[in-house]
């Protein structure tokens, strides 16, 4: 546990201490989001239709373009040998940097949802909702947006490449985000939508660590 | 050093197997196309709603069959590969790549030029045309991925276990795409081939499918013997080079 | 220091192949307690390979390794929990201080190290407060080696080792190995650096291709 911490710790550490990388990727969100009235133009009745897609797709695209930092400074510097060789299992490891990871973009994304919402004019019956599933979903995109990142760790040009590799990926975390909050506001539940989130983030919580650590020791070879 | 080369020498097995392999399938393949496409274009009966341009469906039908089919084979040989580090294995699921990936651009262009006559527009999100043209992703990035790296052997690993994490992922992304879909029933009902299959529409069917099969089947022999003599000779110029230096 | 016990590290006929390229075969190795193997040929000979292989991060082409009689491979993990790897890279985060880099190797290990003991074996305790971006690469080198004091690891893989240290901070590393052999622990350095190191075995890669 111990070990755990201590790596989610320096993660935390130097995400802070480099403190640009997590301000672009909520800047890049609220700024995006923000062009949405600009391209559609005011009519609230259009922009509340299109709010959950618009939120939920831009909230992919930044957490995408975080990921390609997750292990990259740690294969760039030999950190990565070093956490290999600790007695943590590398799949622990991984789950370690996934949660440092969704706690500097992640949870930062739940928090500027609702200041989306509104310049998107949603309906106020999805709020909550919306960060209900959000919460749910950013970590499953942390966990499976970590896959792309470890496969693509030691190439140059990994960054581009990754999206290719995870957005596919991300599109059930997708629908079933848009769905949950478009049932809200239209008045029906959105139960079976946020457990079918939670049932991704059950299912990626072992599997998505597992892949990544096979990469991980793929890409030290 | 004989160790390196040692390692491809083996796969003499299969290029002897193949070799007399490759000619029967590629004349199966001509053969059953030929009557599958007979069948379908003059035999099959035209649909009392849709007309002749119902017969896409019998090219369609089996590319996405076959979509699916190769993908699943790639993830099968990239299993393999990985637990029991049969070098044919990689080449195999490598190889199987670009081929899945025609198949899936084919269903789809075919299913926009069927689309067109019957709902009027060239695209529509419907369950299945979304999940292939997912799927289409999945393989442009397993072929993105495994080119990028300058060494092969860790390409094809890395495209291995990717292959692994997105054949888990098909059945996923399929059903929550059909969920999406029938959460946002379009304006027309679709029904692709009907609820059954009249007998003179599913013999076509499944021989052009079958035909499909034994296409790939010829055209991966193909690619696997390219890869294999590629590879001898590259391990022959690196032990020139060596000797020369 | 710590006595370790068991009969050691052994590769029996290990190949190696980078790039398609047969580096080399037929390899074996013998390191007890206490012993010391030297690796030296020219740059591409295969020495960070086979020390890569020997932490467990490469595959061997053929043969197999054995830790303390048993067979690397049925549990690589606890393998390589028992040794301790210092390559090319530092692995020292520049944004860290020198002691917030040593911190994290403790917890990482789950070890209880005192920063400043570790540092001063490397005598760079002075620097702990430091941001490790501020160290010249000498320092930064020894922050690296520092590792090496941390957690008590029985083997201890070194790649180049003293590039960019002086002769002080040379005896440093050599009195640190000792003090590690002496305790019963392993250590396999490669170094085109002349390092005392009594007793070791020396194995010259370019001899093999």
């Amino acid at each position: 546990m111990n070990a755990f911490l201590a790596i989610v710790r320096r993660d935390l550490k130097l995400a802070f201490r480099r403190g640009g990388d997590a301000a672009n990727v909520v800047v890049f969100f609220i700024l995006t989001v923000t062009l949405f009235p600009f391209g559609i133009g005011p009519e609230a009745a259009i922009l509340a239709r299109v709010a959950p897609g618009v939120i939920w797709v831009v909230a992919l695209l930044a957490a995408m373009l975080s990921l390609d930092r997750l292990f990259r400074d740690d294969h760039d510097d030999g950190s990565l040998e070093v956490l290999v060789l600790s007695p943590l299992p590398l799949e622990v490891v991984v789950m370690a940097k996934c949660l440092a990871h969704w706690l500097t973009t992640g949870l930062l994304l739940v928090m500027a949802a609702p200041l989306l919402a509104v310049v998107m004019a949603m309906d106020g019956e999805g709020f909550a909702t919306l960060l209900a599933a959000m919460v749910l979903g950013t970590p499953v995109l942390s966990l499976i947006g970590a896959i792309g990142a470890a496969l693509t760790v030691g190439l140059r040009r990994g960054g581009v490449l990754i999206s290719l590799l995870v957005l596919p990926l991300f599109i059930p975390v997708l629908i079933f985000g848009v769905g949950a909050v478009d049932a809200a506001v239209y008045g029906l539940t959105a139960k079976p939508h946020l457990l079918m989130l939670g049932g991704l983030l059950v299912l990626s919580l072992p599997l998505a660590p597992w892949a990544a650590a096979a990469a991980l020791r793929l890409s030290l070879e | 050093m004989s160790s390196a080369f040692h390692r491809f020498a083996n796969p003499a097995r299969f290029m002897r197997y193949s070799a007399v392999i490759l000619p029967w399938s590629l004349w199966i393949t001509a053969a059953l196309i030929a009557v599958g496409l007979y069948l379908a274009l003059f035999v099959a009966p035209a649909d009392y709603q849709q007309g002749d341009s119902v017969r896409i469906m019998f090219v369609h039908v089996p590319a996405a069959w076959m979509a699916l089919f190769v993908y699943t084979n790639m993830a099968v040989a990239s299993a393999v590969a990985l637990i029991w580090r049969h070098p044919l294995a990689h080449i195999a699921a490598h190889g199987s790549a670009p081929i899945g990936a025609c198949f899936t651009l084919i269903a789809l262009v075919t299913g926009s030029l069927w689309g067109k006559p019957m709902w009027g527009t060239w695209w529509v999100w419907d369950a299945r045309l979304t999940s292939v043209l997912v799927l289409f992703f999945l393989y442009l990035g397993y072929i993105a991925l495994a080119d990028a790296f300058d060494d092969g052997a860790k390409g094809a690993k890395a495209a291995a276990i990717l292959a692994l994490v997105g054949f888990v992922n098909v059945p996923i992304i399929k059903f929550s795409v059909e969920w999406w879909n029938t959460l946002h029933q379009p304006a027309s009902v679709i029904k692709m081939g009907g609820p059954s299959i009249h007998a003179s529409m599913l013999v076509p069917l499944v021989i052009m499918a079958l035909g499909f099969t034994t296409f790939f089947v010829a055209v991966l022999i193909l690619r696997m013997r390219a890869a294999i003599v590629g590879a001898k000779l590259r391990t022959l110029q690196i032990a020139l080079i060596e000797r020369g230096a | 220091m710590t006595d370790f016990a068991g009969t050691g590290l052994a590769a029996h006929g290990i190949a190696c192949t980078r790039g398609g390229r047969g580096l080399f075969e037929g390899l074996d190795i013998a390191i007890e307690p206490g012993g010391a193997m030297l690796l030296c040929g020219p740059n591409g000979s295969g020495k960070t390979s086979l020390l890569r292989l020997l932490a467990g991060f490469l595959e061997p082409a053929d043969g197999w390794l054995t830790w303390n009689g048993r067979a690397v491979v049925e549990d690589i993990q606890a393998y390589q929990s028992q040794l301790a790897y210092v390559g090319h890279l530092d692995a020292v985060k520049r944004s860290l201080s020198v002691t917030e880099n040593v911190e994290f190797w403790a917890g990482l290990q789950g070890a209880d190290a005192d920063p400043l003991a570790v540092l001063g074996s490397l005598g760079i305790g002075s620097l702990a407060a430091l941001p490790a971006r501020f160290l010249s690469a000498g320092q930064r080198r020894r922050l690296g080696l520092a590792r090496l004091a941390v957690a008590p690891k029985p083997l201890w893989l070194l790649d180049e080792p003293t590039v960019t240290l002086d002769t002080a901070s040379i005896t440093m590393v050599e009195a640190l190995i000792a003090r590690h052999r002496v305790g019963g622990g392993m250590v396999v350095v490669a170094s085109h650096v002349t390092l005392d190191l009594p007793g070791a075995a020396v194995l010259d890669l370019r001899a093999l291709s």
